[in-house]
């Protein structure tokens, strides 16, 4: 950095003060002993004490704030959010940031942000407080209000400067989902005032424009302010919030208080002068900060996501591996999305299928994935060259030669399994990982076809592989410490978020998520109204209804599933709850799923883009509607709770270890409701205690598969909760 | 209990709510003036034993607003001693007024009372006034907001009534309001609407269409499907679970026009009434109302019209002429089979899809309409209703006086 010679010579402080020959103060802000700026006392405190020198000293003309660090400040110290339980300090801490920001806005000197590097949340709001925002054209910076995503609002002054800068319906989405400009966009935007090529322009332009303007203020504290396209009351912006609440549920259903009280603070704030705004908005960040849903995605979202990108589930010391060559067996769906996957990040990949027809169907699957990137700005054609011209698709079993990872992803069928793990034992890598990617058959079986069951595991794949941020991997009875450490490595290298679960039928994700589908099967067959379930689905906070969901991963497929099952368990089967419907459904009346256009849902032709799938009409002769309709409140217990119950019984069994792993899993494996914050986060959420005692009443009604998990009972009986 | 007796009921004709109907000329208190002459004039009434005047505006705003019941009153030349009110219960407002004159009659309070309503909507339109329903995410949200158009394409569907369903009952409409206005049914009430000069700017209902026909409507486009698909359907389907898609049958065929126009009666006790030599023409026997569902918004009659039943000690059967109001063709066909009734005794002159809809003056409209077609056909009661904003219901049943 550039920075004139201090005038005084200062001890190390997390906000540094730099007087130039021409006024200008420069605060750097540089957090000892921290990578990034975080938004705490230790920063507002010296802090607090410049912004007495800009008011009072005369000598200061103007002020750049920027930061000593890559980032300029990432926003608020979540650990402390997180612990607060009265709204009562909740709005202390908002108001205090608030006349904070509100004292630099007016204290009559220009102040620029020099935004050096990513400016978030907090980060963004202290920016937005500033006079002029200059930033360095850095294509990694990112710039915006993300506190929705953790059930939050911007409760700086967010939500009352962005839409009296850039006006309440360009501002809305960026808070409602929480997006993340890069600089260039920001500016594009009207969010940011100017672009630098570099960190010495950047401070080159700051001081040039607090020169320029030695008396500043912000547009709303001016005279004659008018809000771009206009107020609260304007007859454009009342037409939108008619209809604005309605568009919102029809994502959220209702689950998320946040994005309610964003819009309440844009509108009300949309009506009254910044001060007045700011209030209202510290009163609607208070009760989010409280709020059970905001501790539920926070503790998810936040600390346990963390812990997990951290490696909290990865065995120590063994070192960070990375993969070379990977090669992938089955070409199909899957294998070809693994194989995008892995070239995306520099992997060499084999992929391998019985035809070198097969084999390159899978390659194309990356070709096409990388031309719609390109369509989309995404990606370039030099890069989709480089990426296809890792993937080698091949027919041959000897190409596999060198491969330091295996992954399997053939038909689940055991003995076909065993074939393609022998064959490929015999030329890969011998130090090399044999992963299976398997969604239910279990692995320390599957393993028995290895000649090394040490670096035999499962790696677990969700469909489609390229959107699915989740990899579940499964550790076999003889996997090893240092195959699990690579495995979990590997999945870090293709970017994507590990869990880790022990063997078991259907594992962890498979066996929950099931659970969750057999309900909404069940449902229909005690006569609820189909569309009903689905709805009841939706509003429970799952992506999608039950019986589409059952359509979409097919319904012979999962009778396939049962069929094995029942055969390996013999005696030990229970015969789930949907499986006499889906008996019916496909043996009888050949209603397949998505995949032959009839399941529970008609499907319209693939060509025929215009046309929706409809719940199927003969629905209602072979599933005839029962006197009783249950509510939809009922229902969502339902889904909950069979979810949520199975999840507990998988940790009892010692499928799963980390609370955490199962939160994380539950959403990004099967797309459990977020606003819950996983499974098990449902349990301690609700209560243990108080979900011990409606699993029975479920089960009193509906069947023994809602009997509370016996650790339930346990931790209930001495008051502990998942952690 | 004093009996609240109907002595006289005046209309405007309405002119089509657009900038091209004849009444966007006309400001809403010179609407109310000419009616407000044409009560006096008619009754010889000394205004000064007025009591009070309640108005219903909904979009009491611009020149609507500052309470245009006191307004007219005093723009009309009538005594300074009659006080005025203006209220709002949204499409109910001029039957809430009539209920309001009533219930201030019954109690003894008050001996004589002009009760209507008035809306210029050409001039001040729907919405205008915005209101924390719409503008308010949070009571938005709260209270599961939709436009009406969405709460009767929402009837339609949750009843299994197709677009040729509502599309022909608004042919009927269409016929029956101008065989009516063929025939001079609505003269005995209609006061043309005159300007300055005493000019006439208007002396007819504007918007009838006798001509229409099923065929005709087909091209017309469903209004609410769009706003439907954008998010509206899918809070309808937050309280109607069982609901896969709505069924956007309703359009400007067969949902209310949107007119100008103003309506009063003259309601007082028969002591009152012979004091001043007016003659009892109808008694208004139980009035009712009542919330239900505010997303689908719009059966409120059906239990409204019950509520004043069981106050009157009545049944749907004792009733021989029904006015329900047209606000959409499905809101009609609802009500009516919650009632259990016969179509042939509803709406014998057509409605508001055929003469418009002025949302203050409807109810005041209907009553007028009920009054006379009781007298035409020498039938004793009539039950009048309409559909409310925010899910509310209303219902007043008269009986003619002899």
């Amino acid at each position: 950095m550039s920075a004139v010679e201090n005038d005084v010579k200062q001890p190390a402080t997390a906000v540094r003060q730099e007087l130039d020959a021409d006024g200008i103060l420069t605060l750097t802000m540089d957090m000892p002993g921290r990578s990034m700026n975080v938004l705490n006392e230790e920063l507002t405190s010296p802090f607090a004490s410049a912004l007495e020198r800009i008011e009072s000293d005369a000598a200061v003309k103007g002020v750049i704030i920027t930061s000593g660090k890559k980032e300029f400040l990432a926003g608020a110290d979540i650990e402390k959010v997180y612990a607060i339980t009265d709204p009562a300090e909740a709005f202390a801490l908002s108001t205090e940031y608030q006349a904070f920001l509100r004292r630099l806005e007016t204290c009559g000197k220009p102040v620029v942000a020099a935004l050096n590097g990513t400016a978030l949340g907090g980060g963004l709001e202290l920016a937005l407080a500033c006079h002029y925002r200059v930033a360095v054209n850095n294509p990694k910076a990112k710039f915006g209000l993300p506190e929705v995503k953790l059930g939050l609002l911007p409760g700086g002054g967010g939500t009352q400067r962005l839409p009296r800068l850039i006006g309440i319906q360009n501002s809305l989405p960026l808070m409602l989902e929480g997006k993340e400009l890069s600089a260039e966009k920001a500016k594009g935007g009207g969010i940011i005032h100017a672009l630098a090529a570099d960190i010495d322009d950047m401070l080159k332009q700051a001081k040039e424009w607090c020169v320029a303007n030695p008396k500043a203020t912000a547009p709303w504290d001016a005279k004659g302010f008018r809000w771009p396209g206009g107020d609260a009351k304007h007859p454009g912006n009342v037409q939108m919030l008619a209809i604005a609440p309605s568009m919102l549920n029809q994502k959220t259903f209702g689950n998320y208080p946040a994005p309610r009280n964003i819009l309440s603070c844009v509108v009300e704030g949309g009506l009254v002068d910044i001060d007045t705004g700011l209030k209202i908005e510290a009163r609607y960040f208070a009760e989010l900060v409280v709020s059970q849903v905001s501790k539920n995605m926070i503790n998810t979202f936040w600390f346990q996501l963390n812990a997990l990108n951290k490696g909290e589930s990865r065995p120590q010391g063994f070192e960070k591996s990375q993969v070379k060559k990977v090669g992938i067996l089955g070409a199909g769906m899957m294998g070809a999305g693994i194989a995008y996957v892995s070239a995306k990040v520099g992997i060499e990949v084999v992929l391998k299928d019985v035809s070198q027809e097969a084999a390159n169907k899978g390659k194309a699957y990356s070709e096409n994935l990388l031309t719609k990137a390109i369509q989309r700005g995404r990606s370039t054609n030099s890069q989709k060259e480089e990426i296809l011209a890792r993937i080698k698709a091949t027919d041959q079993v000897e190409d596999l030669a060198g491969c330091d990872l295996i992954i399997e992803a053939v038909f689940a069928d055991r003995d076909l399994k065993a074939t393609v793990t022998k064959e490929t034992e015999a030329v890969m890598d011998p130090t090399g990982v044999f992963g299976s990617n398997t969604s239910t058959l279990p692995i320390t079986g599957l393993a028995e076809a290895s000649v090394r069951k040490e670096q035999f595991i499962g790696i677990h794949f969700f469909s489609p592989v390229d959107k699915m941020p989740l990899v579940e991997i499964i550790v076999g009875e003889q996997s090893s410490d240092a195959t699990l450490a690579r495995a979990f490595d590997y999945v870090q290298q293709i970017k994507k978020t590990p869990i880790v679960v022990n063997d078991s039928r259907g594992f962890y994700t498979s066996r929950c998520f099931g659970t969750y589908v057999n309900e909404g099967v069940a449902l229909l067959a005690e006569g609820q109204h189909p569309r009903a379930i689905e709805q009841a689905g939706l509003m429970s906070g799952m992506p999608v209804g039950p019986l589409a969901l059952q359509d979409e991963v097919s319904l012979s497929l999962a009778l396939h599933v049962m069929t094995q099952s029942r055969k390996d368990m013999g005696d030990a089967y229970k015969e789930p709850a949907s499986e006499k419907t889906l008996r019916k459904m496909v043996e009888e009346l050949g209603r397949e799923g998505k995949k032959n256009g009839k399941g529970f849902y008609d499907y319209p032709p693939a060509d025929d883009r215009k046309a929706k799938k409809k719940l199927w009409p003969g629905l209602a002769e072979h599933f005839p509607l029962a006197e009783q309709q249950l509510s939809v409140a009922e229902m969502r217990d339902r889904f909950l709770f069979a979810q949520a119950n199975e999840t507990a019984r998988c940790v009892e069994e010692g499928v799963v270890e980390k609370t955490g792993d199962a939160n994380i899993g539950s959403i990004f494996g099967w797309g459990f409701a977020p606003w819950a914050g996983g499974t098990l986060q449902f349990i301690n959420a609700t209560g243990v205690g108080s979900f011990v005692e409606r699993a029975r009443e479920l089960a009193g009604k509906y069947g023994e598969r809602f009997e509370p998990a016996a650790i339930l009972v346990k931790m209930a009986e001495t008051g502990q909760t998942f952690n | 209990m004093t009996d609240a007796i109907i002595f006289d009921a005046v209309r405007t004709p309405r002119g089509k709510g657009k900038r091209d109907g004849s009444l966007h000329e006309v400001t809403p208190v010179h609407l109310l003036k000419n009616l407000f002459d044409g009560l006096q004039v008619r009754n010889q009434l000394d205004t000064s034993q007025v009591d009070d005047v309640v108005l219903g505006c909904v979009t009491p705003v611009g020149e609507q607003g500052a309470d245009i019941a006191r307004t007219a009153v005093l723009y009309a030349g009538w005594d300074e001693s009659v006080a005025g009110v203006t209220q709002s219960r949204f499409c109910a407002s001029g039957l809430e007024s009539v209920n309001l004159a009533a219930m201030k009659i019954m109690s003894g309070q008050e001996d004589m009372v002009v009760a209507g309503g008035v809306e210029s909507m050409s001039r001040w339109p729907m919405g205008s006034d915005g209101g924390a329903m719409v503008m308010d995410p949070r009571v938005n949200d709260a209270m599961g907001f939709a436009p009406q158009g969405v709460g009767a394409d929402l009837i339609a569907t949750l009843e299994g009534w197709s677009r040729a369903d509502v599309d022909a009952f608004a042919v009927d409409s269409q016929r029956k309001a101008a065989a009516a206005k063929a025939d001079k049914r609505f003269d005995k009430s209609l006061v043309p609407v005159r300007d300055v000069n005493g000019l006439i700017v208007l002396d007819h209902d504007e918007t009838v269409r006798g001509d229409t026909s099923v065929e005709g409507l087909a091209s017309l486009k469903p209004s609410f499907e769009m706003m439907g698909q954008m998010g509206f359907d899918a809070t309808c389907q937050l309280r109607y679970p069982q609901v896969e898609a709505i069924n956007h049958v309703h359009h400007a065929g067969n949902s209310s026009g949107i007119v100008d126009g103003a309506a009063l009666t003259l309601i007082g006790s028969r002591e009152k009434g012979a004091a001043l030599g007016l003659k009892p023409r109808g008694r208004i026997r139980a009035c009712a109302v009542t919330g239900t569902d505010p997303t689908i918004m719009l059966t409120g009659p059906g239990p409204a019209s019950k509520k004043a039943l069981a106050k009157a000690g009545m049944s749907a059967s004792d009733i021989d002429l029904f006015e329900i109001n047209e606000a959409f063709a499905a809101v009609v066909m609802r009500a009516v089979r919650d009632l259990d009734i016969d179509m042939d005794k509803v709406n014998v002159n057509g409605g508001s899809i055929a003469m418009g809809h002025p949302l203050g003056a409807t109810g005041a409209i209907l009553v007028a309409t009920a009054l006379d077609e009781l007298e035409r056909q020498d039938k004793e009661t009539a039950l009048i209703t309409l559909c409310v904003g925010g899910g509310m219901g209303i219902a007043t049943i008269i009986e003619r006086t002899h």
